[in-house]
């Protein structure tokens, strides 16, 4: 009985991130929209978009190869698994054990070496260019990355999401300015990592700066369906990250009674709404940057956070 | 040891090194000198924090003299220096922006390695306090080397003396005099500095010091 129901917390936890991933890519176009004084598309449009998709046919071009179809069924999976893993409403779910950042963190990497592929299977130039963007971006993202990733476990002293999300409930954590670098820096990482503006455009088709767009250009159908599906769960898993990381409050820990799921449940809901809320205030008030730039951008979130680990290593070797 | 004092004097020289690394990140004159603004006021908190903590009154004197020339006298006569030279939309070329802050983590790293074996009898607090302020000086020299203008050269230096003052504030006993004479030097170069980046604007028809370079027979540029 208990095995069913620790089954049933864990699945619907894996279901949520799905089911509110669209709706969270539609809040944040509908109130990108109201800060632009227009009136955009209602909340549910991805969904309907994604419903659309997956009944058109697809073309396929000729010296397309199996790296070109799977891709998209690849990419869609390894993000749904990452997201699924990050604790949402409550901690110590049934895989939890297995919720380690650094497993997350390759996952992604994974779901982006699939991409990268499948831009340049095709042989079209858009494709090839996308993908050694992306990768740049990736390659200095990721150190980045990992940094706020050893900030978090020197302070809680285990890169598990679960435990340190509970550590960070217990508020034993005391004040730390290391923790609001690694913020920062993970903000950055999370900008970049979703295409989002300043480093990419998400809703441009001009060439000149397109990177995941470039990518993706040739796809179409239901391919085209599971891709937009996986940048959509991509979002959460980092609106996800940031909530369980540096805001766990709220999380059901130990105690699972109803109550607590609950508020657990609707803490998660209203922090994701207040970051989907967030974002594309953030995004309007900054200006797309040049391709030249992103080392600086990124290199800003590297130095944020070698400077919280170099701090965190003062203030506990002296 | 891990305490309520420890955390926020920890968080406030903490944010000294962050502001330090903005003050070299940042390209635009005005954004600088508010920074600095920012930086000097931060200093005069954890100055504050330090005279609480450590129940050293004298120390009230220091941040007040941190809080009101740094904070507010020498970044409002600099953004006058700035707006009379009529540079202040300059955005300022900076050597190699990606490389600067590789060499300004170095150099935290670097005083962090040193302070770190220095005798164990010493407190935690204060060795912390001179890991962060050495790096705050270093990062200063760091910025007075990479910057071509000559006003963010002045704020470089001056960045540099806020290093100097929360050394000094963690080290138990120092005279008020000291502090006094610091402060007294510190207004007299700025002023010195003022008078010098007119004279070199007059002379030379710029700020920019890469251009001095060809007058001492340098290639310049």
């Amino acid at each position: 009985m208990a095995l069913i129901v620790d089954l049933i917390g864990q699945g619907v936890q894996m279901l949520l991130v799905v089911a509110l991933a669209p709706l969270m890519l539609g809040i944040t176009r509908k109130v990108k929209a109201h800060v632009l004084r227009r009136i955009g598309p209602p909340v549910w449009q991805p969904y309907l978009d994604i419903w659309k998709l997956l009944h058109k046919e697809m073309v396929l071009a000729h010296n397309a190869s199996w790296i070109y179809r799977t891709a998209p069924y690849v990419i869609f999976g390894v993000t749904w698994v990452a997201a699924a893993l990050v604790p949402t409403y409550a901690s110590n779910l049934m895989f939890s054990w297995s919720a380690d950042l650094i497993v997350i963190v390759a996952l992604l990497a994974a779901g982006r070496f699939a991409l990268a592929l499948a831009g340049m299977d095709v042989g079209t130039a858009f494709g090839g260019i996308g993908s050694s963007r992306e990768i740049m971006i990736a390659s200095l993202a990721e150190p980045a990355m990992l940094l706020v990733v050893f900030t978090v476990a020197l302070i809680a002293g285990t890169t598990q999401l679960s435990t340190i999300a509970e550590n960070f409930i217990g508020g034993e954590v005391g004040l730390r300015v290391s923790l609001g670098l690694a913020l920062v820096a993970f903000i950055c990482v999370a900008i970049a990592e979703n295409a989002r503006i300043p480093i990419d455009n998400p809703a441009t088709h001009l060439e000149l700066t397109m990177v995941h767009e470039a990518m993706v250009l040739e796809y179409s159908g239901r391919h085209l369906a599971m891709i937009e599906m996986a940048a959509a769960v991509k979002l959460v898993l980092y609106f996800s990250l940031l909530a369980c990381l540096f805001f766990p409050f709220g999380m059901a820990t130990a105690d699972k009674s109803p109550e607590a799921l609950a508020i657990g449940g609707l803490s998660y809901l209203g922090k994701l709404a207040v970051l989907a809320i967030l974002l594309p205030i953030g995004e309007t008030a900054v200006a797309k940057m040049r391709v030249f730039r992103y080392p600086v951008f990124l290199g800003g979130a590297f130095v944020a956070g070698a400077l919280a680990v170099f701090l965190l290593f003062v203030s506990r070797s002296l | 040891m891990r305490s309520y004092a420890f955390d926020i004097a920890h968080l406030l020289a903490g944010g000294m090194v962050v502001l330090s690394f903005l003050l070299l990140y940042q390209t635009r004159i005005t954004a600088v000198l508010n920074v600095f603004a920012l930086q000097s006021i931060v200093l005069s908190l954890s100055v504050a924090w330090q005279a609480l903590i450590q129940d050293a009154p004298h120390l009230l004197i220091t941040a007040a003299i941190a809080l009101v020339l740094k904070g507010f006298v020498i970044p409002a006569a600099l953004h006058r220096i700035v707006q009379k030279l009529g540079i202040h939309r300059e955005i300022e070329q900076v050597y190699g922006g990606g490389p600067t802050m590789l060499l300004g983590l170095g150099l935290v790293a670097l005083s962090i390695l040193l302070v770190l074996p220095s005798g164990q009898n010493v407190s935690l607090l204060v060795r912390e306090d001179l890991a962060f302020a050495l790096s705050v000086l270093l990062l200063g020299l760091l910025m007075m080397i990479t910057r071509r203008n000559a006003v963010t050269q002045i704020v470089g230096f001056m960045a540099l003396e806020n290093g100097l003052v929360l050394a000094a504030s963690g080290a138990k006993g120092m005279p008020l005099v000291v502090e006094f004479s610091v402060a007294f030097s510190i207004l007299v170069a700025f002023i010195v500095f003022g008078v010098f980046v007119f004279r070199i604007r007059e002379r030379f028809d710029t700020v920019d010091v890469s251009n001095i370079d060809r007058f001492r027979g340098g290639r310049g540029n």
